[in-house]
């Protein structure tokens, strides 16, 4: 029998790099996701034939509990809110990894603990409360029950260090002492801290990078826990996860030419100071910003030859998806080229943009990623800005002073005409104006990237 | 170091290579749902939640296991479920272009 099950297990791990594979291409990566999931059906259904499993009151209650929890919360979910439940999602594997090893480590009579053991459940607890705690934290600031900027205190830095120093040194306590429940209570409690600590101070635009880490977190913790259990399977699921995660990670610490120690320890910590007085989100007031009517912005629109919409987080928070594909629709009936300039981190979670497009029913050739919409701004008429900031500001190119420098971005600046669609001018996460709005070439719709977008389709029918 | 931690380092690193070549190949397009198909993949630890569970012996333990069973299964039906939701959108968009 147990041949059968590690049989089994071979497949769902298949299923598992598989599916991957096939998620390589909007084409078959629906049918991808199937197939991760049948390997992960026959895997649990499997596990059910254990002979190690000697009661199941606690299995079936946590199946049919969980599964109707994490059901309800996947069809419910708004698109627009998909980072924070992939946030919660991913918290939940965590909290599910420490507490495996927290079981597998009280099971075991003092003394009788191997020392790989020993090593892997300190590390899968570890990892996994970090995960739990951070992805709590990361949805609390998506949701905005917490606020979305860094939160920020005195002495940060030394209480965090303190925080790790601790965490490091329970966990080598448990491995090499003669540990028990207390000592593991302390060890799960003080990395539950330290993933709402190092949290806490990431602002929202960097969660892209945050969400990244915390789900190749919980991947190695899962990986940890399968050494622990010594089993295949949760080894190389885990690994598979922490990989990429890692690349994702990678990939838009790159975007952001931020290293990742930068993201995760607070450099717009120092934004303030580094701005000095004349900074802090105020223009100064002797120079205007122009604004634009609908009637006028839409008349642009309508009469451009090529019009590169960029959209940002606004375009999220504001639900507007729909609505800047029926603006796109109708520019195109007139005849006007119509593409979507996408910034790798734009929004909060990597491809958050696309996939709301994708809602939306965007043809997915129209949108562009940023190196390859770059040189064709010069040739647009228009670039319409929907809730996009930071990824706009020529002060990346331009002020070596400026924390965002050295950043790519959307060189919007370079179209004949730039329409900016915001709520305000308030400056965006990173706290720093935008120099793009004093552009004479720039003008500004201000108002809910909704609302905006609903006049100027107006605007445009009645024309 | 015992044989068997031994093959489980083997196929934890060519895991990591598997993992890397993999996933290095999705387009930006598509992270979104890689990452919440990842996100659901390492749903996987409700199979070690379901073994701690079914094998624990005291009471406060098996509450231990019922929790662990019931966060990998709203990682594992929420994570899959979610990941198919924003698919069949990617779909659509495409078959209408077409």
């Amino acid at each position: 029998m147990s041949q059968a099950i590690a049989a089994a297990y071979l497949v769902s791990a298949i299923c598992f790099m598989y599916g991957l594979k096939r998620m390589g291409s909007p084409a078959t990566a629906r049918s991808g996701n199937a197939i991760a999931a049948a390997g992960m059906l026959l895997c649990v259904v499997v596990t059910l034939l254990d002979q190690r499993i000697l009661r199941f009151e606690a299995i079936l209650a946590g199946i049919v509990v969980g599964g109707a929890v994490g059901a309800i919360g996947a069809r419910a979910v708004k698109m627009t809110a998909m980072p924070q439940m992939v946030a919660l999602f991913n918290g939940m594997g965590g909290g599910a990894a420490a507490l495996v090893s927290a079981i597998e480590f009280l099971e075991a009579r003092p003394g009788e603990l191997r020392l790989d053991a020993a090593i892997t459940i300190a590390l899968s607890a570890l990892i996994g409360c970090i995960s739990f705690s951070g992805s709590l934290i990361a949805f609390g600031k998506l949701q905005a029950i917490l606020p979305g900027r860094p939160i920020v205190y005195p002495l940060q830095r030394p209480i965090n260090a303190l925080v790790f120093t601790l965490v490091v040194a329970l966990a080598a306590y448990l491995i090499v002492g003669p540990a028990g429940l207390p000592e593991l209570a302390a060890l799960l409690g003080v990395a539950l801290v330290f993933g709402v600590a190092i949290v806490l101070p990431i602002g929202g635009a960097d969660m892209p990078v945050v969400i990244s880490l915390l789900n190749s977190l919980t991947g190695l913790a899962v990986a940890a826990a399968g050494f622990v259990l010594q089993n295949n399977l949760l080894i190389i699921s885990g690994t598979l996860v922490g990989a990429s995660g890692t690349i994702l990670t990678r990939l838009m610490s790159k975007a952001m030419n931020r290293p990742l120690s930068n993201v995760l320890f607070g450099a717009f910590g120092q934004v303030k100071t580094a701005l000095g007085p004349s900074g802090n989100g105020r223009y100064p007031s002797d120079v205007s910003v122009r604004e634009v009517t609908p009637e006028d912005a839409a008349a642009l629109l309508a009469y451009a030859r090529r019009v590169v919409i960029v959209p940002g987080y606004g375009l999220a928070v504001a639900q507007a998806q729909h609505n800047v594909r029926e603006l796109a629709d109708l520019l195109q009936k007139r005849g006007v080229e119509v593409r979507y300039g996408i910034h790798p981190v734009a929004g909060r979670m990597p491809g958050h943009m696309n996939v709301l497009l994708a809602e939306a029913n965007v043809p997915y050739p129209q949108l562009y990623d940023m190196e390859a919409i770059n040189p064709e701004f010069p040739r647009t008429d228009v670039a319409l800005v929907i809730g996009a900031n930071d990824v706009t500001n020529p002060a990346a190119r331009e002020s070596p002073g400026s924390p965002i420098y050295g950043m790519p971005i959307l060189n919007v600046d370079e179209a004949a005409n730039v329409i900016v669609i915001k709520r305000s001018l308030a400056p965006g996460f990173a706290g720093i104006d935008n120099e793009l709005y004093l552009n004479p070439k720039c003008s500004m719709l201000f108002g809910d990237a909704r609302e905006a977008l609903t006049k100027l389709v107006a605007e445009i029918k009645a024309a | 170091m015992n044989d068997a931690l031994l093959i489980e380092l083997y196929i934890f690193v060519l895991a990591v290579f598997v993992g890397f070549e993999v996933v290095s190949k999705v387009p930006s397009t598509l992270h979104t749902p890689l990452m919440s198909a990842t996100n659901a993949i390492h749903g996987i630890v409700l199979v070690g939640a379901m073994l701690v569970a079914g094998a624990a012996a005291q009471t406060g333990l098996a509450f231990l296991g019922f929790l662990a069973v019931a966060l990998g299964a709203v990682n594992v039906f929420g994570g899959f479920l979610v990941t198919d939701r924003m698919l069949q959108m990617f779909h659509r968009g495409r078959s209408e272009s077409e």
